[in-house]
């Protein structure tokens, strides 16, 4: 395979093998591979719109016992620093997020063995009383509960669905190989446990993102035999809804490698666009890029410029950290040549359109609102209501 | 005719994934060796293909360079921050008079210089306020001093805002400023002060500043000197999109007369602590499309600066990729866009300019004041 073979096959918008992925990642040149992203991108997702979200990343603990050597987040439960979150504490910043338009909260946190199911329960309960969807419990945690509980995945998923879990994030992917998982993560959920966590969850009609972290110790074949991973299980549960690549951002007690620079990150995003034939959504992450190259990323295969992230704490723990309000993001996606709506934590677009709609027939044309109208009551399951069109 | 395969580029590929109709033709005529006038120039600000657009550009940057991309090891000095002019988007003047204002006599200037010159510092990029104080010998004596100290070091020194108040000062012609400073040691002038040439941009933030007949004609007057210099466009702010192209024509008429410019620098706007914190500055896209319009528009200057420390690293390091073929150095003491709320680092190694460029692909090409390449590379 040569590059003008892989280029032909993803212009015919046929699938990408391994072999022709790497090809493209190592060989084409970065405004080619936007462009062929940009070609895939619109192909799933046909309408000049670009969508992004208004919430808050919430660490319910910061105590782990995972103890990942990436993570400048976690502390020991007998450091000074340790802490679990109170319920006032996450009562205002759930009055917060409401107040500023938000949908949902993504809450998540280390692997505490003091917490038990039933915390989580009345944590998901008290969440969902302030009338927001909750994104939560990455894979590792699930694992991790079902462990401590001795209990199948199944029936600690159901669990939390019942006390009212609406998604799942697709945090602690890192790098699907368990090589790599055993060097830098050896503490948690291993590669086959993450995707039997999301392979149950989707089963179980919870819709959940999926991620990957890169630019530590993987080589490129390990990146893309990540995407290859992703892309099995989701044509076996279509419950994927989006993919979000992120370069790992060293901080002072993590693995020291050289931070990926923006074209790396863009050759990575437009990649993954590429292979991923089945995934609707690619996000974008100005959270470790910056507003700059976030906007940009819009132009390499992205369609979604993520959360206004009323609150982030991991990755400013590794000492980076931008700030982007909804009136930001806004004019982000506008002046990248977009229309701008909010969506949802199940990425549905519910901010009301602020130009003519292009073959949305049946759509009233409302006026821009900045925090937007409130949620519609309905909330589809899997399939789900979205406007903007899915594959 | 170019024969663009030689450099591996194919304009029928370029055209065919171009997304807006409208560049077509912007496209067929750059490709066709034609000169891109005020309208050509607008289609490509407003494009809503960047990498289209990108694409082009590159291809310019590939056909001069090939693969290289510029630095220098250089440092700034700002030997006052003294400043009559009070520019709405400056955080660094401090008016005359001021508690916190200061001169370097040219003795400090040196010490400053001195550490750097023993380590590989092949340019000092020295600009000041407007300050009514010292005398045309200060200048020719701050020169004198930096070139004594540091003789292999190329002195970039003197935006025209400060040629144009020093001549007036010592009440001589811009010719017989520029001929003593010359004399003195000055190798090339800085772009900066351009801003943007629109008279009414000028007029509603920098009413005090010169006008564009003053820029140009100091830059012409240097140009014939054999002084080299660099030209700018501070973007981003109120100015509109016509105002950006008109300000590129100026320059490519300027250089078509006195052919002395050796690179372009768009500024992107920042503004967190200036007077105008309530613009919000250009976005990454904007920046993108401006360096790679100036690189099709500017077609008789050969550099494109992608400046980091007022990009940042990351979007300088995308700019390679839109045309540009420089990203300024490994600066020592940057003040002003700091002042201004620049967030980016205040220097960075040589190992970290090297990085920046090879990760982008490009060949990481150290070069000196004239843009001669020197060591590897």
């Amino acid at each position: 395979m040569n590059l003008h073979e892989a280029i032909r096959t993803t212009e015919r918008g046929d699938r990408l093998s391994m072999e022709a992925a790497l090809v493209l990642y190592e060989q084409a040149d970065l405004t080619t591979l936007g462009q062929l992203a940009q070609t895939a991108r619109f192909r799933l997702n046909p309408h000049q719109v670009v969508t992004y979200a208004v919430d808050r990343n919430i660490n319910y603990t910061n105590v782990c016992t995972s103890k990942c050597r990436f993570c400048a987040f976690w502390r020991d439960s007998t450091d000074p620093e340790a802490f679990v979150l109170s319920d006032e504490a996450l009562a205002a910043k759930l009055e917060e997020t409401k107040a500023l338009g938000g949908t949902h909260v993504l809450f998540q946190g280390g692997l505490n063995p003091d917490l038990d199911l039933e915390w989580h329960a009345q944590r998901i309960r008290l969440i969902r009383s302030f009338g927001l969807e909750l994104h939560g419990y990455s894979p590792p945690e699930i694992h991790y509960f079902a462990e401590r509980a001795s209990s199948p995945l199944e029936q600690v998923l159901e669990r939390l669905i019942a006390a009212g879990l609406n998604s799942i994030p697709g945090g602690g992917g890192e790098i699907l190989s368990d090589r790599i998982r055993r060097l830098v993560s050896p503490g948690k959920a291993n590669s086959s446990q993450w995707l039997s966590v999301m392979e149950a969850a989707h089963r179980l009609g919870l819709r959940t993102t999926a991620t990957m972290m890169f630019g530590h110790i993987e080589t490129p074949s390990q990146r893309v035999l990540h995407l290859i991973r992703l892309r099995s299980l989701q044509d076996r549960t279509s419950g994927f809804t989006a993919f979000i690549p992120w370069p790992f951002q060293p901080g002072k007690n993590t693995i020291q490698v050289k931070r990926a620079g923006s074209t790396a990150y863009l050759r990575m995003l437009a990649v993954s666009r590429l292979v991923l034939d089945n995934f609707t959504h690619v996000q974008a992450s100005w959270v470790t890029q910056g507003p700059a190259i976030g906007q940009v990323a819009l132009l390499f295969g992205a369609d979604d410029l993520g959360s206004t992230m009323i609150e982030e704490n991991v990755v400013a723990a590794a000492g980076v950290s931008h700030k982007l309000d909804c009136a930001e993001m806004i004019r982000l996606i506008e002046d990248a040549g977009f229309e701008a709506r909010q969506r949802d934590n199940l990425h549905r677009a519910i901010s009301p359109r602020t130009a003519p709609a292009q073959g949305l027939p049946g759509e009233t044309l409302l006026k821009k609102g900045c925090p937007p109208d409130p949620l519609p009551k309905t909330f589809g399951t899997l399939g789900g209501s979205a406007d903007v069109p899915s594959s | 005719m170019t024969d663009w395969s030689l450099i591996g580029v194919d304009p029928d590929k370029i055209l065919q994934r171009l997304r807006d109709p409208a560049l077509v033709p912007v496209g067929t005529k750059f490709f066709a060796g034609s000169r891109l006038d005020l309208q050509d120039g607008l289609t490509c600000l407003q494009t809503f293909d960047l990498l289209g657009l990108g694409s082009l550009a590159l291809a310019v940057k590939r056909l001069r360079f090939g693969n290289r991309a510029f630095y220098v090891v250089n440092q700034h000095l700002n030997y006052t921050n003294v400043c009559v002019n009070a520019c709405r988007f400056c955080a660094f003047h401090r008016a005359p008079g001021s508690a916190q204002g200061y001169l370097m006599t040219p003795e400090e200037a040196t010490e400053r210089v001195a550490p750097a010159a023993q380590n590989g510092l092949k340019e000092v990029h020295v600009v000041g306020g407007i300050n009514p104080e010292p005398e045309f010998s200060y200048y020719f004596e701050l020169l004198q001093a930096l070139k004594m100290t540091a003789p292999r070091v190329g002195l970039k020194a003197f935006t025209a805002v400060e040629i144009d108040h020093i001549a007036n000062r010592a009440g001589v012609s811009w010719k017989e400023c520029l001929t003593a400073l010359k004399d003195a040691g000055l190798n090339a002038l800085p772009g900066g002060g351009a801003e943007v040439f629109s008279p009414r941009v000028r007029a509603e933030l920098f009413p005090s500043k010169i006008s564009a007949e003053t820029w140009l004609g100091v830059h012409g007057t240097a140009h014939r000197l054999g002084i080299g210099s660099n030209a700018t466009l501070l973007f981003g702010h109120i100015e509109t999109h016509s105002e950006r192209i008109e300000h590129l024509l100026k320059l490519r008429n300027q250089q078509d007369e006195t052919g002395g410019f050796r690179a372009f620098i768009p500024l992107a706007f920042q503004s967190r602590t200036t007077l105008m914190a309530d613009k919000p500055g250009p976005t990454g896209v904007d920046i993108l499309k401006m360096m790679a319009t100036s690189r099709l528009m500017l077609d008789n200057i050969p550099h494109i600066k992608a400046y980091w420390v007022m990009l940042g690293r990351k979007t300088a390091q995308a700019a390679l990729h839109f045309g540009a073929d420089d990203v300024e150095g490994t600066i020592v003491n940057e003040q002003i866009a700091h002042e201004a709320g620049a967030t980016t680092a205040v220097g960075l190694s040589r190992e970290e300019v090297h990085e920046l460029i090879s990760e982008a692909g490009a060949e990481p090409t150290e070069r000196d004041t004239f843009h001669r390449g020197v060591g590897a590379a």
